[in-house]
């Protein structure tokens, strides 16, 4: 296993490469086939660099564990706004979560669809090409345009263009929260519940469905504005189940918790896919048309934008759904589906990402080659060969 | 400032480019006549001027496909243009170049509140966009100073921002999707109505590309519900240094208002003599704005005004009324327009960590003083978006010269303690040679890879971004070859 310890390090380590290199932070959120080359580990690159809390601003090295930089903003009363999950429990790791491989993966949770995913907070990045050359772009102020931005390049994308020695964010002040529930909402009436909440003056920041539960909402804010707006949705959903309000910070902090790191797929055998889409085709086409393929249990996120599918079945089951999966969404109204969880045996056989048009996929292919002219950086990830 | 020699051997084909593009546009969508292409000659960074060759003005993505396609056959640079707004001198044309102006791709295709989107035509105006949806009680976030007149195209060129991007973002941080026309002719959609992309975030580096990739003729737009009310407060400091450490007291303390805007004494002064909006004689305001219902708006303003106390302000003015609010703003609205009054202008727009803000309001000052030029600053104090505004007068020679050292000398001071040469406007012609300040060659070259993917043949929008040097040896090479 390679382990720079510094930037100088690590630009050395691939400029030397001979063969391909499988870049890891603490490898607790890698998707993809796992043999595919020699380990890369960001581990030993860590440490907070700067946190100015006056400005919004904290900037790490990559490698830095994920739980160092959330309790360091906590301790500020401030948070990553995108509020990334913890996959290990889904994904059956071990390791220590790094706050580069929440970015490679473009990590969002629940507050998503109101705050951004990481790409929407990340504002700078220091990175080494597939050459070696070590690159800057952003910086860490949170308004800038200078040059092309390499930002949201980077973000989402799983170590294939580059591998990242630094990272920068924007902040936000944490605040409060408390969940409503709207027992028994499924379905068309889960729909309705978040279109309600989501479209409504009360900045509804987490909007999930729970088959058998119903739909969540969460709020969050100074603490009358919480109990004002809760207070005002309860009125506004009453209609559509009885209404089951957390005002316990904590507690209501588990339910998102939960949502966030599917926890409910957890213990549950079987594929496990991440769908995004707009929520109305989600709902009333894409779920409609997988219930033909199989009997995929699911939970919906970001107001029924994000969804969560699992499937049980042979390996050659499993193969046969992602492809179906995958047209689905894109006979549905497009969006994209990526297999998080299946067997080796099943990964190694396609391709987890959804396949792009062949116009972008030109682009992304175009990209990768002036990035990594030698296609050593995690080859086999993003319809890579 | 230096722009390449236009291709004499395309000036020579002018009447046959014309040709072909009548061919696939009405007759009225292509100019080339000399006295009306000067309307096209600059953008509202009007030191600059050269006509284009010609302009089109196609309706749809077809016919913009159709004439890229031509000007990609004919070897044409191409230089988009949405509003003609931008301060950076990103649409300024060269002699050789086809200006394609979107002003008439002006329509709304969706709106989708459930899913809280709009689909649009993007010559259409960024306050249109609010304007198309707010009898549903929807609004469009990004609100650049131009937003009455700025397009949705030049928005995402520039990745503009605007004064309420604190809370919700600027423009990458709204955008969807896009339907893109590559310099070839080929119309690809990227993104879409989802979140995020299923693969590399290509939506994210087009927007903010300044037209260099490619050109957006329909974008797909987050709306949101607007919040049950706002209200702005004024507070006066008699320092610079004391007003920031407000700012940032304000932003540690959990509150995250909409909007923070500062203006320093020289702004102040010129603004109350031309607006006459009652603001108190001080040294640094700051306004700043709350949302939600009225007690929510009470207990935010509490807090702040709480922090604001805690700092011996001179004055500290919560508006009553809409109209007090109005009152509040309406200084701050009007400096632009005031101090143009007075004096011409250049405004930068260089960001700052929040922390350097005394530090640098105090080297501005010097650096004013050095170039013996005024200097007002008035900016979005919360994500330290400054806008240095630096007065001269266009028709003393050698004073342009002078005001634009003064601001490179600003501009490297931003970079210096941290910052950017531009938080909104763009780089365009403005801040092309200053590149060099923020990034090292390799840093420039990774990005110009990127253009070599998009536009192998470097033919949209040419000249802009990367100092010329740097792009010499890309724009002059013979692809073909």
């Amino acid at each position: 296993m390679l382990s720079p310890a510094s930037e100088a390090e690590l630009s050395e380590v691939v400029a030397a490469a001979s063969g391909p290199l499988r870049v890891v932070g603490g490898g607790t959120r890698s998707i993809g086939a796992s043999d595919t080359g020699e380990v890369l580990s960001l581990s030993a690159m860590s440490g907070i660099e700067l946190y100015e809390p006056g400005a919004l601003t904290l900037v790490a090295k990559a490698g830095t564990p994920l739980a160092e930089v959330e309790d360091a903003l906590a301790k500020e009363g401030q948070m990553l706004p995108f509020e990334p999950a913890d996959m290990r429990a889904l994904l059956g790791r071990d390791g220590v979560p790094t706050i580069g491989g929440v970015v490679a993966a473009n990590a969002a949770g629940p507050r998503r669809m109101m705050a951004g995913a990481c790409r929407d907070a990340l504002i700078g990045v220091r990175f080494v090409d597939g050459a070696g050359t070590v690159l800057k772009n952003g910086g860490r102020v949170m308004k800038n345009v200078t040059g092309y931005d390499l930002v949201k390049l980077m973000a989402g994308s799983w170590g294939t263009l580059g591998v990242l020695s630094e990272v920068a964010f924007k902040v936000l002040p944490r605040l409060d929260g408390a969940t409503l529930l709207v027992r028994g909402a499924e379905g068309a009436d889960a729909l309705e519940a978040t279109v309600r909440g989501v479209t409504s003056p009360f900045e509804v920041s987490g909007a999930a469905v729970v088959p058998g539960e119903g739909t969540y909402l969460r709020i969050e804010g100074l603490e009358t504005s919480v109990a004002y707006r809760i207070g005002k949705l309860t009125d506004l959903l009453r209609d559509l189940g009885e209404i089951e309000v957390t005002f316990d910070a904590n507690a209501s902090a588990a339910i998102w918790t939960r949502i966030r790191d599917v926890t409910d797929f957890t213990e549950a055998p079987g594929a496990v896919w991440r769908v995004s889409m707009k929520p109305t085709d989600m709902v009333d086409r894409f779920l409609p048309a997988i219930a033909e393929i199989g009997a995929f249990d699911h939970r919906l996120d970001w107001a029924g934008g994000l969804a969560w599918l699992r499937l049980e079945g042979d390996d050659a089951s499993i193969v046969a759904a992602h492809h179906a999966v995958q047209a689905a969404v894109t006979e549905n109204g497009g969006g994209h589906a990526t297999l998080f969880r299946a067997p080796e045996s099943v990964v190694r056989q396609v391709d987890v990402f959804q396949p792009e048009a062949p116009g972008v996929a030109a682009l992304s292919q175009g990209l990768r080659a002036k990035f990594d002219p030698r296609g050593i950086l995690n080859p086999g990830l993003m319809g890579g060969a | 400032m230096e722009m390449p020699t236009p291709d004499a051997s395309i000036l020579a084909r002018k009447s046959r480019i014309v040709e072909r593009l009548t061919g696939v546009l009405p007759k009225t969508a292509v100019i080339h006549d000399e006295t009306e292409t000067r309307a096209y000659e600059c953008d509202a960074l009007t030191a600059y001027k050269c006509p284009p060759l010609a302009v089109v003005l196609p309706a749809s993505t077809e016919e913009v496909a159709a004439v890229l396609k031509i000007c990609f056959e004919e070897g044409v640079p191409v230089v988009p243009r949405g509003s003609g707004t931008s301060l950076a001198g990103g649409a300024l044309p060269t002699a050789d170049s086809v200006i394609l102006g979107v002003a008439r791709l002006n329509q709304v295709l969706e709106t989708d509140y459930d899913n809280r989107i709009i689909r649009v035509q993007t010559g259409r105006t960024n306050l249109s966009v609010t304007g198309a949806v707010e009898a549903e009680d929807f609004f469009y976030a990004p609100d650049p100073s131009s937003q009455l007149a700025c397009a949705i195209a030049g928005n995402i060129a520039m990745n503009s921002g605007g004064a309420h991007c604190l809370k919700y973002g600027v423009t990458t941080n709204n955008l969807l999707g896009v339907t893109m026309v590559s310099m070839e002719g080929d119309v690809m959609e990227i993104g879409g109505a989802h979140l995020d992309s299923g693969g590399y975030d290509l939506l994210g580096l087009i927007c903010g590309s300044e037209g260099q990739l490619g050109v957006v003729t329909e974008a797909t737009l987050r709306i949101l519900r607007k919040p049950e009310g706002a209200r702005p407060v004024l507070i006066g400091f008699d320092s610079n240094e004391v007003a920031g450490a407000c700012v940032s007291d304000i932003i540690k303390a959990g509150v995250l208002p909409v909007a923070i805007e500062f203006m320093d004494r020289p702004i102040l002064e010129i603004t109350e003599k031309h607006a006459k909006a009652g603001y108190p004689d001080c040294e640094a305001l700051l306004i700043v704005e709350v949302e939600g219902s009225p007690e929510e708006i009470d207990a935010q303003l509490g807090l702040i005004k709480q922090i604001a106390r805690s700092h011996n302000p001179v004055e500290l003015r919560e508006a009553e009324t809409a109209e007090e609010a109005g009152r509040i703003w309406l200084g701050r609205k009007s400096a632009f327009g005031a101090v143009g009054q007075v004096a011409d202008y250049m405004c930068l727009d260089g960001t700052i960590p929040v922390s350097e803000l005394p530090r640098v309001l105090k080297g501005i000052e010097e650096i004013s003083a050095k170039y013996g030029l005024k200097v007002g600053n008035v900016f979005h104090a919360g994500d330290g978006n400054m806008h240095p505004l630096i007065m001269f007068d266009a028709n003393k020679p050698g004073d342009l010269e002078l005001c634009e050292q003064c601001g490179a000398d600003i501009l490297r001071l931003c970079v210096e303690v941290g910052g950017c040469l531009t938080g909104e406007h763009g780089v365009g012609v403005e801040k092309r040679d200053l590149m060099g300040a923020q990034f090292t060659e390799a840093d420039m070259e990774a990005q110009m890879k990127v253009k070599d993917v998009f536009d192998p043949a470097w033919l949209l929008n040419p000249a802009k971004v990367f100092p010329l040097e740097t792009s010499r040896a890309r724009r002059e090479r013979d692809v073909a070859a």
